[in-house]
């Protein structure tokens, strides 16, 4: 190296949280400052998103060499890209001279990003490429100082690419833990075990981003925030015991035969499966309407006949939530994540997903599933999500009484009986309790009271995928 | 057999989709354009109807302009592509439409408590011939504002309309409303632009 100070492994730290996180969060409620107050939100992107790993993309968003897209890590632009060898990286989208952002488009292939700025340029794998008329500089540029930083660590589960600032952080197999299983199993009920994204529904609501991720496994607030939407699905159905959608919320969750249970490091998973018949069409016979369900259904049965009902199931909305501290979540077909943009701003991406069938398993159906996919999926995000984005919006808004400190979440806390360990060790409760929000505050009162050295790369040698 | 598609949607499969995606592909050409007056006018007057009814939250009047084999479509890509392999903002047949409907007038509906307030411009309007004289394209830009929850939001971008005659008066076929800022993240659309 050629620099008297180590540019190529910049550590980045802040003073020590003011905040005394063990007065804030308690067993059976939080303070309510954890979600309006600055700091705080500026300690998250820091100590959470970057220091944990964190969610960035997927790879069949980016198939071929040289396709990227941009995210963001907290609130850091990144660019994911394959680089020109193959190899997945995330690029701080920021010009090493000025700070510049050096890619402006969401997606796209490029071999190179060029500031347009001042016109210095990077190869796709962040290394410097040129400067314009370098005899104006003292410098040859061969340092890697120069290169675009990069998140150092960068490693995929089944598609999935997740990043970490963090080179204290275990090994990303290892902090997704138990959430792998549920993972696996929603991935492998589709031909191949693969899936590709399709376009979103994106939305946005106006409150912290810790609103969304407290509600993802909850099964307390179905029939009260999505009355509306169990009416509508219901509307057209004369006989009860042919309910649609997620009617097994209704009378009693408390005892429905489904359950929530929680994985280490904040992730959870609310399994609905045991309460819905999983015979072949049994997912199928409970989806709502959706546009084109009856000639899809019926040119399936006519072309595939007996097998027609387990390739429709691949239509129908998968029930369970996935939820992977701190920003995805798989529910039903969707690869949901959220993107903190500030401390009272979210967004929110619904990705579609469609079948992959490289191997003629659905016999010729699989245009005909994903015809049907699309449609079930924008059900929930038109007629449900915004529901919840709404009371989330009114969350932030009752916040704004600032004297009145706490949020419960004490549902089940005292109540033995209705938590259990499984074989693994892992917590089961019902999916009306809150045992998954008391579990996820721990992990994330744990993470705010550390204090991780975040770093970048800038050596392309160095940055491990 | 005669299905109701308020009922079922039989009426939604490759056909459908191939011949709305057609319609909606070099439309808007100068040599179709339709330069009578009269025409260019009644077209200016269904489109103004329609964004009256809506602000006026008369849904059921407004879902009487369209036939009964509708669709009402807001691509989430600039340009659209093909809704079998894409998610779309919304894509909804006459059922679904009908149960859009029916959720904003649920009173537990909780993204439209209060209802949201809206005021729509309609401007630019022009007229485009098809092959079938019974059967035109309209492009019209929009602004929507729409207070709700205490504040203004804004959607703006163009209409298109396939319109068709028939019972004497013309009807809507298809909507595909094309907001300027479909791929990106949007606050909580949850009124019919």
């Amino acid at each position: 190296m050629s620099s008297d100070t180590n540019f190529n492994r910049s550590i980045t730290t802040q003073p020590e949280s003011e905040f005394d996180y063990d007065e804030l969060i308690f067993e059976d409620r939080v303070h309510q400052c954890i979600y309006t107050e600055e700091a705080i939100f500026r300690q998250e992107m820091r100590k959470i998103f970057g220091g944990v790993w964190v969610y960035l993309a997927h790879e069949s968003q980016i198939p071929e060499k040289d396709n990227f897209v941009t995210t963001k890590l907290g609130l850091r632009p990144i660019i994911v890209v394959r680089d020109s060898s193959g190899r997945i990286r995330a690029l701080y989208n920021r010009c090493t001279h000025r700070g510049a952002t050096v890619c402006r488009h969401t997606k796209g292939t490029a071999k190179s990003f060029a500031c347009p700025y001042h016109g210095w340029s990077y190869f796709n794998s962040g290394k410097i490429s040129g400067v314009p008329w370098p005899e104006g500089y003292a410098d040859d540029f061969s340092d890697p100082k120069y290169n675009l930083a990069q998140v150092p660590r960068v490693q995929s589960y089944r598609g999935f690419i997740f990043g970490t600032l963090n080179p204290d952080m275990p090994p990303l197999d290892e902090y997704l833990g138990g959430i792998k299983k549920p993972l696996d199993e929603w991935l492998d009920r589709h031909p191949g075990g693969i899936l590709s994204f399709c376009d979103a529904n994106r939305l946005k609501f106006n409150g912290n981003w810790k609103l969304l991720y407290d509600n993802s496994a909850d099964g307390y607030h179905v029939v009260f925030s999505h009355r509306s939407l169990l009416a509508m699905e219901n509307r057209l159905v004369e006989n009860t015991d042919e309910d649609k959608g997620m009617s097994y919320y209704k009378s009693s969750p408390d005892n429905a035969p489904f359950y929530v249970k929680v994985f280490e490091n904040g992730h959870h998973y609310k399994d609905k499966r045991p309460a819905v018949d999983t015979s072949p069409g049994g997912l199928w016979r409970i989806e709502g309407p959706h546009p084109g369900m009856e000639n899809y259904e019926s040119m399936i049965r006519d072309k595939v006949g007996d097998k027609a009902d387990t390739i429709l199931d691949l239509a129908s909305s998968e029930p369970v939530n996935i939820n992977i501290f701190p920003n995805l979540h798989i529910l039903g077909n969707h690869v949901q994540v959220s993107q903190p943009i500030s401390l009272t701003e979210t967004d929110t991406t619904w990705w579609g997903t469609s079948v992959i069938d490289n191997h003629d398993e659905l016999h010729g159906c699989v245009d005909a599933i994903n015809a049907l996919r699309m449609r079930t999926q924008e059900s929930f995000p038109n007629f449900g999500e915004i529901d919840d984005l709404m009371n989330f919006e009114q969350i932030q808004a009752g916040l704004a009484g600032v004297e009145d400190e706490w949020i419960y979440m004490h549902r089940g806390l005292g109540i033995p009986e209705r938590i259990k360990r499984d074989d693994d060790g892992y917590l089961i409760g019902p999916p009306t309790d809150e045992v998954f929000l008391r579990e996820t505050m721990k992990v994330y009162k744990n993470l705010m009271q550390s204090n991780p050295s975040l770093v970048v790369e800038r050596n392309i040698e160095e940055a491990t995928f | 057999m005669q299905h109701d598609p308020s009922r079922t949607s039989f009426y939604v499969g490759n056909e459908f989709y191939q011949s709305l995606t057609e319609s909606f592909k070099d439309w808007q050409t100068e040599q179709l354009e339709i330069t009578d007056l009269l025409l260019r006018d009644t077209c200016r007057m269904l489109l103004e109807k329609e964004a009256r009814l809506l602000d006026q939250n008369r849904l059921d009047d407004w879902l009487r302009l369209y036939v009964p084999e509708c669709v009402y479509w807001v691509p989430a890509t600039e340009p659209a592509g093909d809704p079998r392999t894409e998610i779309a903002v919304c894509f909804d047949d006459r059922r679904r439409i009908e149960d859009r409907i029916f959720r904003l007038q649920n009173e537990f509906a909780w993204s439209q408590q209060p209802r949201s307030r809206t005021a729509r411009l309609i401007s630019n309007v022009e007229v485009f011939s098809t092959e079938n004289k019974n059967i035109l394209m309209l492009r019209a830009t929009f602004l929507v504002t729409e207070f709700q929850a205490g504040d203004k939001r804004t959607y703006s971008g163009w209409y298109g309309h396939k319109i068709r005659y028939e019972n004497d008066k013309w009807n809507i076929v298809a909507k595909q409303v094309n907001l300027i800022n479909c791929d990106q993240n949007l606050r909580n659309l949850s009124i019919i632009l």
